[in-house]
């Protein structure tokens, strides 16, 4: 009779693995070599941020991470398969990724777009598919007023939250972000973060993201992974991060920003 | 109950394990099991399977349904959504689930969508249809006339400073739109009057009248198929290249760009165009005038043997020069309504790729209307002429 209880999956293996990376962009006076011996690794769960100065390469590693990108040498891992075969068909039920401008399909509506993923199944019935990307449009907190709407019409947050909806549809355990403050209004960055954080509570997501805004960054990661001189220097929750002797992490969060981000991560608003 | 093997229950796929109720005091019941995740779903055996045994279990007498998702391997909101759908959109009253499933099932709940009301057909929708069309055909005159008012006074400003012109950008959409057109032209007008020789030879044999075939080719050919031929080419060709390029500048606010730094739009991005369409096409239609008389000739020569001499010789008489001039008049016109209308549409497109494709196709589409309704708008006023 069925008294043991139900299967778990394996939780030790990590959801991103990259061993011994290597980036190489041709230039015109030679090559530039972009990642060099790169590792980083990823569990379940984490919310990690990769943070670099401009031209470190965070956005190829996002790319490869993804599989759009082929690595020069190395291997990337994502869910224990080849990054290069992550963009197989079903893609969409393993990895979800929030694009910085959204990339939403401009010629669909709020809803087709959503939908978009669970409708190229081709089998689930137009009621169920429609049904699940009301869904999703209500879990990253838009009102169904929108469905409707075309993504010329929707602001900057809307669009950012329906992109999210769309990378969410088929419940990908790993979320991918690019800048996903970025282009906001503090109001709309804060309330982006606090949808962020609750979905990845609720729905077990693990979390990976490019950001270059710290108060993004010390709200949302569990884990900061700087990159500096072509590989990971340092990455740990960011308060150990911050305290990493490297000039970058010392520009990077000590400065004026930095300060400010530290002080309002340090004391929380008190009532006077 | 048979004891399942742990392979069975490692099987991803989703599935209902039934059990009918024993009497009528018993409820059935339904234990779930595998995957029940959008991807595997949309598995269609699976699906099918799975329509069969929900609608066996929803359907008809057996309302009280004992349902367990305790076995359930991975349950997502598709998952969950067609659970909740197939219970009537209401829990059903023996339910046994792990708090997760049961979060994501309360999610559903909180979240469920009111059916979606489908549009219904009327008379007065189609009564707005109309309007909307008219107000549409207003507001593309309207434009058009505003662009073709523009350009006049671009015109005139530039005759009034000739030094501070649009002269680079002229001469790359010169080179662009014309240089480049020169081979297709040539090869399209040298079949056309191959074509037409042939044809035209099978019928001036039957009158022995085969030496008009220079009249019939030079005529046909200068006055009508040689301008025309061109502007439909171009129209194709360098029409939609107009208003793409515009149109991607307004997508990505080049434009506006533009008109902040207080550059006018109308003379940076129309009037050249303008004037470099304006000076290739009369020279583009002469380029194919002159490759579809050599086609023709050649086909004279092997069809009828009328020899390419006596062709040169005989066409000054055959046709008059005001036929050439009415030829390169026409062209020039051609050439400044396939600018005028590649910009006038580039310039109405909208942030988004469909309008960006439905723009570019609507532009060569008219331009090439209009240049058929101008070329019989200039045979019926200059029928006097050059005949």
């Amino acid at each position: 009779m069925s008294s043991e209880p139900p299967v778990s999956l394996p939780v030790t293996e990590p959801v991103v693995e990259i061993e011994k990376l290597a980036s190489v962009f041709p230039t015109a006076g030679g090559e530039y070599v972009v990642h060099q011996d790169l590792d980083l690794r990823i569990e379940a769960g984490e919310m990690v941020s990769i943070v670099g100065g401009s031209g470190s390469g965070k956005t190829v590693l996002l790319r490869q991470i993804l599989g759009l990108e082929q690595p020069h040498a190395g291997r990337v891992t994502v869910l224990g398969r080849p990054a290069a075969r992550l963009s197989d068909a079903g893609a969409a039920s393993r990895v979800g990724m929030l694009f910085q401008h959204g990339a939403l399909f401009s010629a669909f509506s709020v809803l087709d777009n959503i939908a978009f993923p669970l409708r190229e199944l081709k089998t689930l019935p137009d009621a169920l598919v429609r049904d699940v990307a009301l869904l999703k449009l209500q879990m990253v907190g838009l009102d169904l007023v929108h469905a409707d709407k075309m993504p010329s019409d929707l602001s900057g947050g809307m669009i950012k939250r329906v992109a999210l909806a769309r990378a969410l549809v088929m419940d990908p355990p790993l979320l991918m972000l690019d800048e996903p403050t970025a282009g906001l209004d503090p109001v709309s960055a804060d309330g982006f973060c606090d949808l962020l954080r609750s979905l990845h509570q609720e729905l077990d997501l693990t979390v990976v993201m490019v950001t270059h805004d710290l108060d993004t960054l010390f709200e949302l990661s569990t884990r900061v992974a700087v990159l500096a001189e072509k590989r990971v220097i340092v990455s740990g929750p960011p308060l150990e991060v911050m305290d990493f002797p490297h000039p970058f992490v010392r520009d990077f969060f000590l400065g004026p920003r930095g300060q400010r981000a530290r002080v309002l991560l340090q004391e929380p608003p008190q009532a006077v | 109950m048979q004891l399942e093997s742990e392979d069975s229950r490692q099987d991803p796929a989703p599935r209902i394990q039934q059990e009918s109720a024993a009497s009528a005091a018993v409820a059935a019941s339904a234990r779930l099991q595998g995957e029940w995740t959008a991807a595997r779903l949309a598995e269609p055996r699976a699906w099918a399977a799975i329509q069969r045994a929900l609608k066996s279990l929803t359907g008809g007498a057996t309302a009280s349904v004992h349902w367990d998702l305790r076995e359930v391997q991975r349950l997502d909101h598709t998952g969950a959504q067609l659970l909740w759908n197939s219970w009537g959109r209401q829990w059903p009253a023996q339910l046994e689930l792990l708090p997760a499933q049961r979060a994501m099932l309360e999610r559903v709940a909180r979240y469920a969508a009111p059916a979606p009301v489908p549009a219904r057909w009327s008379g007065i929708r189609l009564y707005l249809g109309l309007g909307e069309f008219v107000l549409r055909v207003i507001s593309h005159l309207h434009d058009g006339l505003l662009l073709l008012g523009q350009l006049v006074i671009d015109a005139l400003q530039l005759l009034r400073h000739p030094s501070r012109g649009p002269w680079r950008d002229f001469s790359g959409h010169l080179y662009q739109i014309g240089a480049t057109a020169l081979p297709i032209t040539a090869l399209v007008g040298f079949l056309i009057g191959v074509v037409l020789a042939y044809l035209m030879s099978q019928q001036l044999k039957l009158f022995g009248a085969d030496l008009y075939i220079v009249n019939i080719l030079g005529i046909s050919l200068i006055r009508e198929l040689g301008p025309v031929l061109a502007a439909i080419l171009i129209a194709g060709r360098s029409g939609s290249t107009i208003t793409a390029q515009i149109g991607v500048m307004r997508v990505t606010e080049e434009i506006n760009a533009m008109r902040v730094m207080g550059i006018a739009q109308g003379f940076r991005l129309v009037l050249p165009r303008v004037m470099a369409l304006a000076l290739a096409m009369p020279l583009l239609s002469v380029w194919t005038i002159l490759a579809a008389l050599a086609g023709g000739m050649l086909a004279s020569d092997l069809v009828l043997d009328v020899p390419p001499s006596f062709f040169v010789l005989t066409l000054p008489d055959a046709v008059k020069v005001s036929n050439l001039t009415l030829a390169v008049a026409k062209s020039a016109v051609f050439g400044v309504l396939i600018a005028l209308i590649g910009c006038h549409y580039g310039l109405r497109i909208k942030p988004n790729t469909e309008s960006l494709g439905q723009g570019t196709t609507a532009s060569v589409v008219t331009s090439i209307t209009v240049v058929i309704l101008v070329d019989a708008l200039f045979a019926v006023v200059f029928k006097d002429v050059g005949i």
